[in-house]
């Protein structure tokens, strides 16, 4: 029990150095939260929307304009993307630039609690932005219903699915020249295949499968049930939102344990 | 062995190491080393990069597992309380570890808050570290605007932050100017003073001869000599050393001209050195055989003459 309380404010103090940092650059961040989601909304789900919704309703999409459709897989993606960068430049940081997790590994903080604090970090850094992410949209009044609020929960889950693993990765590298390869051929490609633009559906049937392995497709499609409150309907049944939820714990817990064995194996080493 | 090693007791000492080994696949880092460090001590590595003093100061620091052997800290077992031992170590690593992003006081209060101390108390001791460190006036400039001086000032201010047992030092002035060095100096100096218990490596011999008490020499993974900076001198070396520079190409002319003029003579590729307790005398001799050397220096025997009477090599590359 003794262990498990300090173990429990080891974490803490790891995130309490990252909110630290994070407070010199608060409001820079926070109105950048606020101004990407706009700018999206705007120029995607009102430029483009309203040529898609010319015709009318569309069912592929489910009978919900455009922007309604799109916004809900918009916050999960940015939750990808913010969650992707966090879990690289900064964990190259603290073990190979400025050293600061040998720095906390010097005192009584074990390696473990490093990469959970961490984690933690993330995770609260994906509430914080994809709240933000929410308000726009209900703002753009491209929320159908109220269970938009959980897809905040949804996106951050997405976000953790994908930064976990990519730490345990980042704790691996010496210098971050494999980075580049982890945006150009793993970020973007799925920012643009897994169903936040379109249906997958509307994919070539080959590479469909390819999307249902990776955690954005189904944080995607959860956020979307949740947002046109399609959840326990035969758009979304209740069997398939949580194994959409089954999969981004997965990715989570698997993507946890793999940070701390590399962070620990990366601060031993020295 | 060396003699003195038994007269520290083992039960008292803060650190107490017997064997200690550690290895990385093939590489032997430190090879079988024995050694006790006693309360209020200043015991220091001395030997070339390489040597093992940096893989010694990770297991003591309870950061890197020992291969073998054994090692207590402060009575402790590091593999089973590692984080207990580090809640009582102050740490000075070779390479900085500060947050850049953070101003110099953050990151003092910072680094208190990861020892669990309380935020009024971490801020009274910072406020106290920063006058020690003499960084008063520089509290709220960000880290990555300071000289390399300043920040290693920092560095020893916050591994002062929870109070240690023990204080461990890595090369703590390797880098920097030799003003800067001086400064640091005196602050290492000063707690030294106040009792504290400092551990530290260098491959700088002035400054093991300034700030240890007793130190071991390491050389390949293994300790080669152990005492303090004075014995080991009386012990490995002469009172003094004459140096000889001759004019280039001179000194490959000199076989058989050397011999006997000192109790022990080494060639070194730039000069020779003649090991005799009078200096002026060896001077003397030399000039006596009709060589004609373009530069003479008389000096005392430092540490770098017994590293190289031990080793066949210099200190310092």
């Amino acid at each position: 029990m003794a262990v498990l309380a300090r173990t429990y404010s080891g974490i803490g103090r790891v995130f309490e150095h990252r909110f630290l940092v994070y407070r010199r650059t608060f409001r820079a961040s926070l109105f950048s939260s606020f101004l990407t989601p706009a700018l999206f909304l705007t120029a995607m789900g009102l430029g483009i929307g309203g040529y898609v919704d010319r015709g009318g309703a569309n069912e592929a999409l489910g009978g919900v304009p455009y922007i309604a459709f799109l916004a809900p897989g918009l916050l999960v993606s940015a939750a990808m993307q913010t969650a992707s960068f966090e879990a690289t430049f900064p964990i190259m940081a603290g073990l190979v630039w400025n050293r600061i997790y040998h720095a906390m590994y010097a005192t009584p903080i074990t390696p473990p609690e490093i990469a959970l604090g961490n984690i933690l970090w993330f995770g609260a850094r994906l509430l914080l932005i994809s709240t933000v992410f929410t308000v726009v949209i209900v703002l753009f009044g491209a929320a159908i219903s109220p269970w938009i609020v959980l897809a905040i929960p949804v996106a951050a889950l997405t976000g953790l699915a994908f930064a976990t693993p990519i730490a345990a990765f980042s704790a691996t590298q010496r210098t971050p020249d494999r980075f580049a390869a982890i945006f150009r051929f793993g970020i973007t490609p799925l920012f643009l295949f897994s169903g936040t633009f379109y249906p997958v559906e509307s994919l070539p049937a080959v590479v469909q499968p390819l999307a249902w392995i990776t955690p954005l497709y189904h944080g995607v499609a959860l956020a979307r049930g949740l947002s046109l409150g399609t959840v326990g309907t035969s758009a979304l049944p209740p069997a398939l939102a949580f194994l959409h939820l089954a999969v981004l714990i997965g990715f989570i817990v698997v993507g946890s344990l793999l940070t701390i064995r590399t962070v620990s194996a990366k601060l031993v080493r020295g | 062995m060396p003699d003195t090693l038994e007269s520290v007791d083992s039960t008292s000492s803060l650190i107490h190491a017997r064997g200690l080994t550690k290895r990385f696949g093939e590489l032997t880092a430190v090879d079988e080393i024995d050694f006790d460090v006693a309360p209020g001590e200043s015991f220091g590595f001395l030997g070339p990069n390489g040597a093992g003093k940096t893989s010694t100061m990770r297991m003591i620091g309870c950061v890197s597992p020992a291969t073998a052997g054994t090692l207590r800290i402060l009575g402790q077992d590091p593999a089973a309380d590692g984080p207990k031992i580090r809640a009582r170590l102050g740490v000075v690593p070779q390479q900085d570890t500060l947050d850049t992003e953070l101003t110099v006081r953050e990151n003092l209060l910072i680094y208190g808050r990861y020892f669990g101390l309380s935020r009024t108390e971490v801020a009274r001791r910072a406020d106290e570290l920063l006058d020690f460190a003499q960084l008063t006036e520089r509290a709220n400039d960000q880290v990555e605007h300071l000289s390399g001086g300043l920040k290693r000032r920092l560095t020893i201010g916050r591994s002062l932050i929870n109070e240690p047992d023990l204080l461990l030092l890595d090369e703590p002035t390797t880098g920097l100017d030799p003003q800067a060095r001086h400064l640091l100096w005196d602050r290492l100096y000063r707690l030294k003073q106040r009792g504290v218990t400092l551990v530290l490596t260098t491959h700088y011999m002035d400054e093991a001869e300034q700030l240890c008490d007793r130190l071991v020499v390491m050389d390949k993974a293994k300790i080669v000599a152990e005492g303090s900076p004075r014995d080991l001198i009386e012990r490995y070396s002469t009172r003094e050393v004459t140096e000889l520079r001759f004019k280039p190409g001179v000194q490959e002319t000199l076989d058989g001209q050397l011999e006997g003029l000192a109790e022990r003579v080494e060639r070194l590729p730039d000069r020779i050195l003649l090991y005799a307790d009078d200096g002026e005398a060896a001077v003397a001799a030399a000039h006596a055989r009709g060589l004609e050397p373009e530069t003479v220096l008389v000096r005392r025997s430092s540490l770098e003459d017994v590293f190289l009477r031990l080793t066949g090599r210099s200190l310092v590359d």
